[in-house]
């Protein structure tokens, strides 16, 4: 496509936005490649007190291990303090999350996006208000109850809270979506000989896999993300793998701790970099979804 | 949609939210309203050959038969609420009455955990807010600007921050922040202090925190800005052109215009996300110069002899904050939403 004549810059704006951009991508991105290199150093380079480029060079990497990188951090983390468990849980959690949040999800998004009545918008009202509330708040008030009832401490608990957590968020974007697609459509279906049902299993759900996906995406950030809830529902031997990383700093008084958590961290961004790779499209328009409506 | 069918179908989702998000919004008020048991304190008469002592011992079996007959605890009302943990009205009458001025009176006050915490909460949403909203812009004009085959690999590292883990990302930045890591390096070389660490002042914590939101929140508002750009009507673009508006014209009565009802979008989400700040302070290990609402219900909760009262207390306060950020946008919706419907 030509450059519309809008889009024809002068040179010194163009230099301008490019340069912004430039710094922009460096402040974005670099940090993440310094902590993946870091992560193969000692904690006496990556922490330097003589002098930040040791980090790079990595010295004192070459006199502890013979060579210029090491495993050391990552064999602490994964083999050591069993951080394999922990991804393990995290797996777990994840999977069931998205599924339970998506089941649920897509349910209730099409009958709030099908309904007309009044009571549709207090349900997409109060599902905002509690998209807002902090996670810490709602996690003081299940304490108590969880502990009586002895449910404290076990990953299904900790995954139901995280679907029920997510499910404001899941329930606006599949309504918007599914507000997308034509009503003509299930009530063709229905003239067939549909029960509602059906019609929302066998003809509206095969067109809404775009918008399952992309919301899917969405919960599966949310579960990962979590610290909150998975940090101070799950017992020790549950812990996931975010919580398991704040529990590596809570110990410094070992050395070495530090560099666990570095290369659990570069172990834990791993998957995102590699989600957003896969699914850049997706997540942009998932986050676009209820913004471009209005 | 019959009323029974959306009930089936809305059923799984109302269910969860109902006892998962509503119901803990209760158990969190009753709790607010009572205290913890107090320990039963006996007296006791021990005789030996010299004579009899009194002493007090805790009667373990009445503090435990008082625990199971009342698990709540005692009712308090709002004895909490008014403590001096949180609104501390008794400590702020004194305050007031002690303080020469209005400036001596505030900083005060601040000094009040609860008070404390709220105004670090409203700095923090107050700052990020905006600037990460306009950092997103700019990023997102500067995008539009380069060649489409470049722009795939830009929006990659520009989701990044957003994207990742918000204790990881936190913690990223910190690591290299620290006084012995290579922004802290360059930090101490710019301003020729070489002790200076960013642990150990609460202002530059407040900085960095802020620096790290809005670091994380502006790919969201840039993404959402790249999107609305791409919509921007170009016939309306090419006619104030011919109209001979320059490219800042353009910018101010076409874009911006255009862009508006995103912009309200993003003030509603980046509000209520950034008033419920929380992981960057544990990653920063910030508690001790910066507490947030969330990050007090937290340590709370975490320490040793779970103030599970007085986490609730703060729970409700700050559910009250939210719901007065939000009543405008509450209010607007309903208005609008009475004129489609």
């Amino acid at each position: 496509m030509a450059a519309r004549i809008a889009d024809r810059r002068p040179f010194p704006l163009q230099a301008l936005l490019v340069g912004l951009l430039i710094l922009w991508l460096v402040i974005a991105a670099f940090p993440f490649l310094w902590t993946l290199w870091g992560s193969f150093k000692v904690e006496g380079d990556f922490f330097s007190k003589a002098d930040w480029s040791n980090a790079l060079t990595g010295p004192l990497t070459q006199v502890e291990t013979g060579g210029s990188f090491t495993g050391q951090g990552y064999e602490g983390a994964w083999v050591l303090n069993e951080f394999w468990r922990a991804a393990l849980n995290t797996l777990i959690v994840v999977v069931s999350v998205v599924t339970i949040s998506l089941t649920f999800g897509t349910l209730g998004g099409y009958a709030l996006a099908r309904s007309g009545y009044r009571y549709v918008f207090w349900i997409l009202i109060v599902a905002l208000v509690f998209r807002a509330m902090p996670h810490v708040t709602l996690v003081s008030g299940y304490l108590l109850p969880f502990y009586q009832w002895n449910l404290w401490g076990h990953l299904p608990t900790a995954i139901i809270v995280l679907v029920a957590i997510n499910q404001p968020f899941t329930l606006w974007m599949l309504t918007s979506f599914f507000q997308n697609i034509p009503k003509d459509l299930d009530e063709s279906a229905m003239v067939d000989g549909c029960s509602r049902f059906q019609a929302f299993r066998l003809v509206i759900i095969p067109v809404m896999w775009p918008g399952v996906i992309t919301t899917g995406l969405f919960s599966f950030l949310l579960a990962y993300n979590d610290f909150a809830v998975t940090a101070m529902l799950l017992n020790q031997e549950n812990q996931t793998m975010i919580p398991k990383i704040a529990s590596f700093l809570g110990t410094t008084q070992t050395k070495g701790n530090v560099m666990f958590a570095v290369s659990a961290v570069v172990s834990a961004t791993a998957p995102l970099f590699v989600l957003v790779m896969f699914f850049q499209r997706q997540i942009v328009s998932g986050l676009t979804a209820g913004a471009v409506k209005g | 949609m019959k009323h029974k069918t959306f009930l089936w179908f809305i059923l799984p989702s109302a269910t969860a939210m109902l006892l998962f998000i509503a119901l803990p919004i209760v158990s969190v008020l009753i709790q607010s309203v009572y205290a913890p048991h107090e320990q039963v304190i006996r007296e006791v008469e021990s005789c030996n050959v010299f004579g009899c002592t009194k002493s007090t011992i805790i009667d373990v079996e009445a503090t435990r038969a008082l625990s199971e007959g009342a698990p709540m605890g005692r009712f308090v009302g709002a004895g909490i609420f008014t403590d001096r943990s949180h609104l501390a009205t008794d400590e702020i009458a004194e305050i007031w009455s002690a303080s020469p001025g209005v400036g001596a009176f505030l900083s005060r006050v601040m000094n009040l955990p609860f008070y404390g915490a709220l105004a670090f909460t409203l700095t923090y949403t107050a700052f990020v807010t905006p600037l990460s909203i306009l950092l997103g812009f700019a990023i997102a004009l500067s995008v539009n600007a380069i060649p489409r085959l470049l722009r795939g690999p830009a929006i990659f590292f520009s989701l990044l921050p957003m994207i990742v883990t918000p204790l990881v990302g936190a913690l990223i930045l910190f690591w290299m922040v620290d006084a012995r890591g290579i922004l802290g390096a360059v930090l101490q070389s710019m301003s020729g202090d070489p002790d200076l660490s960013i642990k150990a002042s609460t202002p530059l914590m407040w900085i960095m925190l802020i620096v790290y939101g809005v670091w994380a929140s502006a790919p969201f508002a840039f993404v959402v800005y790249y999107a609305g750009l791409q919509t921007v009507p170009q016939d309306t673009l090419e006619s104030a052109m011919i109209d001979g508006a320059t490219r800042w014209q353009r910018l101010r009565f076409v874009i911006i215009p255009h862009l508006l009802p995103l912009t309200t979008f993003l003030l509603l989400i980046k509000i209520m996300d950034n008033f419920r700040v929380f992981e960057p302070i544990v990653s920063f290990n910030a508690g001790a110069h910066a507490k947030s609402l969330s990050y007090f219900i937290y340590s709370d909760l975490s320490s040793t002899n779970q103030l599970l009262s007085s986490a609730a207390a703060t729970s409700v306060l700050t559910i009250l904050g939210i719901v007065v950020l939000l009543s405008p946008v509450i209010i607007r919706t309903w208005k609008s939403f009475g004129r489609t419907a």
